[in-house]
């Protein structure tokens, strides 16, 4: 039992060793609500010569513009844009360290914007960890594997058309109610001021008894 | 062997993530737009500035951090307390936004005194929280047969944002009626005022300046 065991127990340790080294392997995406007058960062740290994207598109709020600043670890800003509604930037890590970029919305004076980032550091994980790939891919896994990368984008694109629904429909929403409240306002002023117009009217009359001349309206 | 193992693992779970900064009492709210039925998994890890040293420990006990998740409706899907690293996971069973809140929950809260806690997050949604090399193993599948179930799996998420999304598409239709019927009916509603109060305040005056002896 010990001998069968051993083996596996070795061939565990340089498994998770080789996944750990296997480079940045990772992908988050977040939407988060950013307050009026307010800066957001987030760090990460990259190996250097790993290809990352970093895509962001603001969901509701304002005028739907953002700053983004993306810095590497010495500070020297890499992207930088003001006012921006979405973008996509692709850029490889020059230096290892931690990256920061920032969101701010601190031209903003009272609206509050949710935004989404999408920041994919490397490529996908293996399907396989354990996997060195000796022979090539056959023609059925490459077939997988392109329809792989296609579903990919599919998800994305999907993600991207979500978010422009999401922003349409928080309009309509918001357009839905400020119309009952402002209809409902505007009929209430409207009694108000044709009443105590009248009222007045009256007030200019009521004492002056005596006067003949016609007060024109 | 075990302990090395075990080590791994723990940096594994965390080898790499996002990460951003949290005051004391600061509450961060993220928003996952999901359709039902699809689990979404939350991993995060925190960190305590230590002033003594000027960079964050590695670990810290009795630092604990509040999670909270909502459902579209406002309602409580999950509230609870966890340690300083913690994970989390539940299954949407409304199509929509659901917020997933964080906030810093310290039993000593002196250790707070500098400020800053480093947390590391990573949300995963649908398909992105199977763990392929263990379904593998658990259903003795081939490399291909296990390429082909990650296709299913994103097929199947494709799917379900579609049917969602059908379903918001009629929400967004249903609200633009409904502006659209409140407009109608507000003008109509407003001409009428305004003719009513036009043609009451004419005869009104009209009586009054005729009992004043003006007209």
């Amino acid at each position: 039992m010990r001998r069968a065991r051993a083996p596996a127990r070795l061939l565990l340790v340089p498994v998770l060793w080789a996944q750990l080294l296997c480079g940045s392997v990772w992908g988050s995406e977040l939407t988060f609500e950013l307050p009026d007058n307010a800066k957001q960062c987030f760090y990460e740290d990259i190996i250097v010569g790993t290809k990352c994207t970093l895509e962001f598109q603001v969901v509701t709020g304002g005028h739907y513009d953002v700053d983004c600043r993306l810095e590497d670890p010495d500070g020297t800003v890499l992207y930088k844009e003001m006012k921006k509604q979405y973008d996509s930037f692709t850029f490889t890590a020059a230096k290892n360290g931690t990256y920061k970029f920032c969101f701010s919305n601190e031209f903003s004076t009272f609206t509050h914007k949710t935004v989404y980032f999408d920041f994919q550091v490397g490529d996908d994980p293996p399907l396989f960890p354990n996997e060195n790939r000796v022979t090539a891919l056959t023609q059925m896994e490459s077939a997988c594997v392109s329809i792989h990368e296609a579903l990919k984008s599919v998800i994305d694109y999907q993600t991207h058309f979500r978010l422009r629904e999401a922003q349409g429909r928080s309009r309509a929403e918001d357009l839905n109610t400020r119309v009952a409240f402002w209809s409902i306002g505007e009929a209430f002023i409207l009694l108000v001021v044709s009443i105590s117009q009248v009222v007045l009217l009256r007030s200019f009359f009521s004492d002056k008894k005596t006067t003949t001349t016609r007060v024109g309206s | 062997m075990y302990i090395t193992r075990s080590c791994l693992t723990q940096i594994l779970m965390f080898r790499r993530a996002l990460y951003f900064h949290i005051g004391e009492t600061e509450k961060k709210c993220f928003i996952e737009e999901i359709p039902d039925e699809t689990m979404v998994i939350g991993k995060y890890r925190t960190q305590l500035w230590d002033k003594q040293t000027g960079s964050f420990l590695p670990s810290t006990p009795g630092l604990g951090m509040h999670v909270e998740i909502k459902d579209p409706d406002t309602k409580i899907v999950l509230s609870r307390q966890y340690g300083s690293d913690g994970r989390f996971t539940f299954t949407s069973h409304t199509p929509g936004e659901h917020q997933i809140c964080l906030h810093s929950n310290s039993t000593k809260m002196a250790l707070f005194a500098g400020g800053k806690l480093r947390v590391h997050l990573d949300i995963q949604v649908g398909e992105h929280t199977n763990n392929y090399p263990e379904i593998a193993a658990k259903d003795k599948l081939t490399e291909l047969q296990l390429r082909v179930r990650q296709l299913l799996d994103q097929v199947d998420q494709i799917q379900k944002e579609q049917n969602y999304q059908r379903y918001r598409e009629e929400r967004f239709r249903m609200t633009s009626e409904s502006t659209n019927q409140r407009v109608l009916w507000w003008s109509i509603t407003q001409t009428l005022i305004l003719l009513v109060t036009g043609v009451w305040q004419m005869r009104h005056l009209k009586s009054f300046f005729e009992a004043k002896k003006l007209v």
